[in-house]
């Protein structure tokens, strides 16, 4: 396959959103793709729309960035007109505006997270097309079609928040193991009623699967550390 | 309505011609099964949101009411859907406004509904549904549907996308004048049964809702039973192997 450099950048991504017992706990890969190139590795593609919603991007990079672009903007104005936090229902009902009405140009799937003082945690999904699904957990992206199952099997109501975020870093992590278009570091993001927690998980800290290998600086320290041993097959 | 078209170009891009576009769906919804019995119309659906082949969504109302007098099924494109609701809901405030004591009954809203998809159809910017209206005003019950083509009847029984080949026929059979309401949610779910194992987008989740001069009724989710011990079933390929 070429290196076409002027592709347009993707991501191809995985994102997920996850409700817990007082809040929400967003996730994230970090690669953007141009083509087969990655362009960006350390991408953060949870994004800020207010202080307390926050939104997870995949698809096209440009076109999620300008979405959210405009609802930052209109939220903020918002915000000031209602003279209080907006809540995480006008800030997902602003996205599916955008989203729906530009149906044609967009190709952009977005999963809006946060918490407010009515509703508590909440997540909306908003996937191409224009729909707006509430949900208690929504996964998105390229990467997400690994982890249907996983969910199904793993996903319970009423985690804490350490269990739930325990649960994105692993399913993003699972998800990066066999989805080309996502890698990188996982991020997450931690909205609750006493504010926004972001957090970094390098890949050299998530766990390994079936088949991937302990990494190592050189061939030469596995010689060292021990006499030469037969290879197994 | 006017502030239908104001609301309507929320675009990016400044001057968009009206766009000419006969799109494809992103997240569909399944049949929609219908029918009229003693006391008004019963409609049943399930609560499956497909992305293509994957059974994404599994937990989308496609039956919702649409005033004191009506229910609207949909299929089809999901997104598309939420915008026809906000449209009914914009009408029916509207309709209260009045305040006269009128309000619109399920035949006036299966024409606003018409009108709405037909004009769509001919700017080649359809709005991706199959909408069953169903309702009851003044002892008169109404049901009908309107696909996004613009096509429209009414009938004693309806049904959108595989329910035309698999439930009609069950319908035309089985149906008759003065259902009690137990015998219309059998034979309903009698239909989404065979949908079930017949329709690939279809899923064990369903909802079934009654319209009477009352109101609306929209039952919790619930799951079918499903049958699969036929002697047929259990070594179907003995004697003809590698066959299915």
């Amino acid at each position: 396959m070429d290196l076409d450099l002027s592709a347009p950048h993707s991501m191809g991504t995985t994102i997920i959103g996850v409700t817990y017992n007082g809040g929400v706990v967003l996730g994230a890969d970090s690669r953007t793709s141009t083509g087969v190139y990655v362009a960006n590795r350390a991408s953060d593609k949870i994004t800020q729309l207010t202080d307390n919603v926050y939104v997870c991007r995949s698809g096209s990079a440009a076109d999620s960035q300008i979405v959210s672009d405009y609802v930052r903007y209109f939220l903020h104005q918002h915000t000031i007109q209602l003279g209080q936090p907006a809540t995480v229902k006008v800030s997902a009902n602003l996205v599916r505006l955008l989203s729906y009405s530009n149906k044609n140009m967009l190709q952009t799937g977005l999963i809006v997270g946060g918490w407010d003082k009515y509703e508590g945690g909440k997540i909306y999904g908003i996937p191409l097309g224009g729909t707006i699904i509430e949900q208690p957990f929504a996964i998105g992206g390229s990467g997400s079609s690994y982890l249907y199952g996983f969910f199904d099997q793993a996903w319970k109501e009423g985690m804490t928040k350490d269990e739930a975020e325990q649960l994105v870093v692993k399913a993003v992590s699972l998800a990066i193991a066999r989805d080309g278009a996502s890698g990188g570091v996982v991020r997450t993001v931690i909205i609750n009623s006493e504010g926004v927690t972001r957090n970094f998980y390098p890949g050299d800290k998530l766990p390994l699967w079936h088949e991937e290998l302990e990494p190592h600086n050189s061939l030469l320290d596995i010689l060292n550390t021990s006499s030469p041993e037969p290879m197994n097959i | 309505m006017d502030s239908n078209q104001a609301g309507k170009q929320h675009s990016l891009m400044g001057s968009e011609a009206a766009s000419e576009r006969t799109l494809y769906p992103y997240v569909t919804g399944s049949s929609v099964v219908a029918l009229k019995f003693k006391d008004g119309i019963l409609m049943a659906a399930d609560m499956g949101g497909s992305y293509g082949s994957t059974l994404r969504y599994k937990s989308v109302e496609r039956l919702k009411p649409a005033g004191k007098h009506s229910l609207l099924g949909a299929s089809g494109e999901i997104s598309d859907f939420q915008e026809i609701l906000r449209y009914l809901d914009e009408l029916i405030l509207y309709d209260n406004m009045w305040d006269d004591g009128n309000s619109l009954g399920p035949k006036e809203v299966h024409n606003y509904l018409t009108r709405v998809m037909y004009n769509r159809r001919n700017k080649f910017d359809p709005l991706w549904n199959s909408l069953v209206l169903g309702g009851v005003k003044n002892g008169q019950k109404y049901l009908g549907m309107v696909s996004m083509i613009g096509v429209n009847f009414e009938d004693n029984h309806v049904t959108t996308g595989f329910g035309n080949h698999l439930a009609r026929p069950i319908l035309r059979d089985e149906w008759h004048e003065n259902l009690s309401y137990e015998d219309g949610v059998k034979l309903l779910e009698k239909c989404m049964r065979v949908l079930l194992y017949r329709d690939r987008s279809a899923i064990n989740k369903l909802q079934i809702a009654k319209i009477t001069e009352e109101g609306v009724t929209i039952s919790p989710p619930y799951a079918l039973k499903t049958f699969w011990g036929f002697s047929a079933f259990e070594n179907p390929t003995v004697g003809a192997e590698g066959s299915w």
